[in-house]
């Protein structure tokens, strides 16, 4: 239930888009339509809920101070917690590159819909971000990692959905100044749905 | 002659024409979570420029020897390398800042600046141009973020680099700080309002 709870909480109240203002570039530059948007949404999640639980498994494991205390004794001293950002990044772009390949191997429609997407994710800031939030939030199950994985990815996805479906009625519905038409207005719109988004903050789940 | 005239575009085309933030659209992340005042936001500038620098340079050096399947791996670990660098100085010479700072030292890594000038143009480019590239573009960068951050901190604090600037005379009459300019979502319209004025001074980068 308690992970449940954070899975819910990770999708709204903590929404790497609009509350943390996570993953802004490739939101930007890939919301001119919804099916490609919806791409990258599905991609991103996938790659949050893999991603995650490795790199918690790594940081209990390998990374945390006395976390190698299951080699030896001697080792209970050892702290490698500088080394987590090489760690993290190293998992998550070979995790990237693993996917491509079983993607294309074995789902090759799925890999032409999803294309340059893929290589783009490891840079996804979202991505690096949620394991960095796991390492500082110190979850104490896979289980509660996977679910705050799953919730972070999904929340992207609605925001990405959502911005790309306003960004495509937007021109023939309204006359925007010519200097903010395109990435100015986008701009613009993050920052209300932003604010709107912040009446979750105080709710307790 | 020609390379001459090359490498001055390449130094300065970043500064307004090509600017990483607001033509390019990359490394929006660490802009709006960094400026709420003007101090993590210069930090944070200089920082970027270093790594992006030293990362434009080694990758320009080694780039005919990385095999294209596994560049980005290759790439991100140069990167990393850098910033762990970049963040345990920052922790032993300037705590205070490095602790506002937080995850967002580590997220230069995914800065989206990083990548793209590595894929863009140090792949494919010698280790000069490429120091001038990283340069012109950490500056451009960091013109941005100080834009902003002082727009921010001004309107928001009433404080520049923490000294008060507004005087105590204006809030006796009835002046009060814009608290809503501290808030993440604000930066965004602040970087919109810099990019309606920057498209109106060059009309070719207008969107239709």
């Amino acid at each position: 239930m308690e992970d449940f709870n954070l899975f819910i909480r990770s999708i709204f109240i903590d929404n790497m888009i609009f509350a943390y203002f996570l993953g802004m570039c490739s939101f930007l530059a890939v919301s001119k339509n919804v099916k490609t948007a919806m791409g990258l949404g599905v991609a991103v999640t996938f790659m949050l809920v893999i991603s995650l639980p490795v790199n918690y498994l790594l940081e209990t494991y390998v990374l945390k101070q006395g976390a190698l205390t299951w080699l030896g004794e001697e080792y209970a001293s050892v702290d490698l917690s500088f080394l987590s950002l090489i760690m993290f990044i190293a998992v998550i772009a070979s995790m990237t590159q693993l996917v491509e390949m079983t993607v294309e191997k074995y789902a090759p429609t799925l890999y032409s819909q999803l294309g340059i997407f893929l290589p783009l994710i490891a840079v996804n800031c979202a991505i690096l971000g949620g394991s960095l939030f796991m390492q500082q939030r110190s979850f104490d199950s896979v289980l509660t990692a996977t679910c705050a994985g799953a919730g972070w990815g999904i929340g992207w996805l609605l925001a990405i959905v959502a911005i790309a479906a306003i960004r495509e009625r937007l021109t023939s519905y309204s006359n925007i100044p010519k200097p903010l038409r395109g990435i100015g207005i986008t701009f613009i719109i993050t920052a209300l749905m932003g604010i709107a988004f912040m009446s979750f903050l105080g709710i307790k789940i | 002659m020609a390379e001459k005239i090359n490498n001055k575009k390449v130094f300065f085309n970043p500064f307004s024409k090509d600017n990483p933030v607001i033509v390019q659209v990359l490394g929006i992340c660490s802009c709006l979570a960094v400026t709420a005042k003007l101090e993590p936001a210069i930090v944070m500038g200089i920082s970027v420029i270093a790594v992006l620098v030293f990362s434009n340079v080694i990758i320009s050096l080694i780039r005919n020897t990385i095999p294209t399947n596994i560049r980005i791996i290759v790439q991100l670990v140069v990167v990393a390398g850098l910033v762990v660098i970049v963040d345990q100085l920052l922790k032993a010479y300037a705590y205070d800042v490095s602790k506002q700072l937080s995850v967002f030292i580590g997220l230069i890594i995914t800065n989206c600046i990083l990548m793209g000038r590595l894929e863009a143009f140090a792949m494919s480019n010698k280790p000069w141009p490429s120091f001038l590239d990283g340069i012109g573009n950490g500056i451009g960068y960091t013109i941005i973020l100080v834009i902003v951050a002082f727009f921010r901190e001004l309107l928001g604090s009433g404080t520049l680099l923490g000294y008060q600037v507004i005087p105590q005379s204006f809030y006796d009459v009835g002046y009060v700080n814009n608290g809503l300019m501290i808030l993440p979502p604000m930066a965004l319209i602040v970087v919109a309002c810099i990019i309606w004025v920057h498209r109106i001074y060059n009309k070719d980068l207008q969107e239709d």
